[in-house]
């Protein structure tokens, strides 16, 4: 009975998190690293509902508090996503090697 | 018997998120990636099943799956450079983020195994239901809610503005 405790459900998200932040550190391309960030969020979400699940707490606030990381996801792509394609428009690239402008 | 089948789906379902990680990560294609990205959203709403959490499986598939992938497909596509201008990677820049993020997950293991977790005794006690959900969405969480609402209103202005082209300077 696997699914049925805490553990495995926290080992997978940890795993999601560093596939995540493995590729936030690696990638080079800004939309490899939006990509990165939305495995990030997915793991946060499992973890919030897994203690929502296998804790004492009322059952809805671990799913009420995966609803709002959900909605501010969506948001963050959007603004995200219009980021990219501003400095593509400006730099013809979007390697963030090349984004060094602010180092003035 | 039941329990049995029920691991192996689980199992199952953690191996489709892993997997889909690390082609959302490891391949070449930005396509690809995207693809791969879904992939895992469907399998992390798998999971959300077993954890009892059918409305958010089905908001994950709507609005992960769903929006999230097409609107990062649409950014590629729309701008038809970045489909096929893979960035190029070096050696150690893979080696020291895999190396990083190695040492992250083995502190989280330490701690997950030394914590001492107060799971509840039985967890299927409870009301899941999603009529309960909305009740303490909008009784408790009212303000939150609300200001969700405004971000993703901000946002989608916000993304208007910044991705417009400037009038006055051809592109």
């Amino acid at each position: 009975m696997i699914y049925q405790q805490l553990m495995p459900y926290l080992l997978l998200s940890a795993g999601l998190f560093c596939i995540g932040l493995y590729g936030v550190l690696e990638r080079r391309s800004l939309i490899g690293i939006l990509i990165a960030v939305e495995l990030i969020l997915n793991s946060a979400n499992i973890n919030f509902l897994a203690f929502g699940r296998f804790m004492d707490v009322d059952k809805a606030v671990g799913q009420i508090y995966s609803i709002f990381v959900i909605g501010l996801a969506a948001a963050e792509v959007a603004v995200g996503l219009s980021i990219v394609v501003a400095i593509y428009r400006k730099y013809r690239s979007i390697n963030i090697e090349k984004l060094v402008k602010l180092k003035g | 018997m039941q329990q049995l089948i029920g691991d192996l789906i689980f199992l199952l379902f953690a191996a489709i998120t892993i997997a889909g990680a690390l082609m959302a990560v490891g391949l070449k294609n930005i396509f690809h990636n995207v693809l791969s990205l879904a992939l895992t959203l469907l399998g992390t709403a798998g999971i959300f099943i077993f954890l009892h959490a059918e409305f958010l499986a089905l908001v994950q598939v709507l609005i992960y799956a769903g929006a999230i992938s097409i609107a990062i497909i649409f950014a590629i596509m729309l701008s038809p450079p970045l489909s096929m201008k893979p960035v190029p990677r070096s050696m150690t820049k893979i080696l020291v983020s895999a190396c990083v993020s190695a040492l992250v997950f083995a502190v989280f293991v330490y701690i997950f195994i030394k914590a001492p977790w107060q799971v509840s005794l039985d967890p299927s006690l409870g009301d899941y239901s999603v009529v309960h959900l909305g009740e303490v969405l909008v009784e408790h969480y009212a303000f939150a809610f609300e200001l969700i609402s405004v971000v993703l209103l901000v946002a989608i202005l916000g993304a208007l503005v910044i991705a417009r082209e400037e009038p006055g300077r051809p592109s």
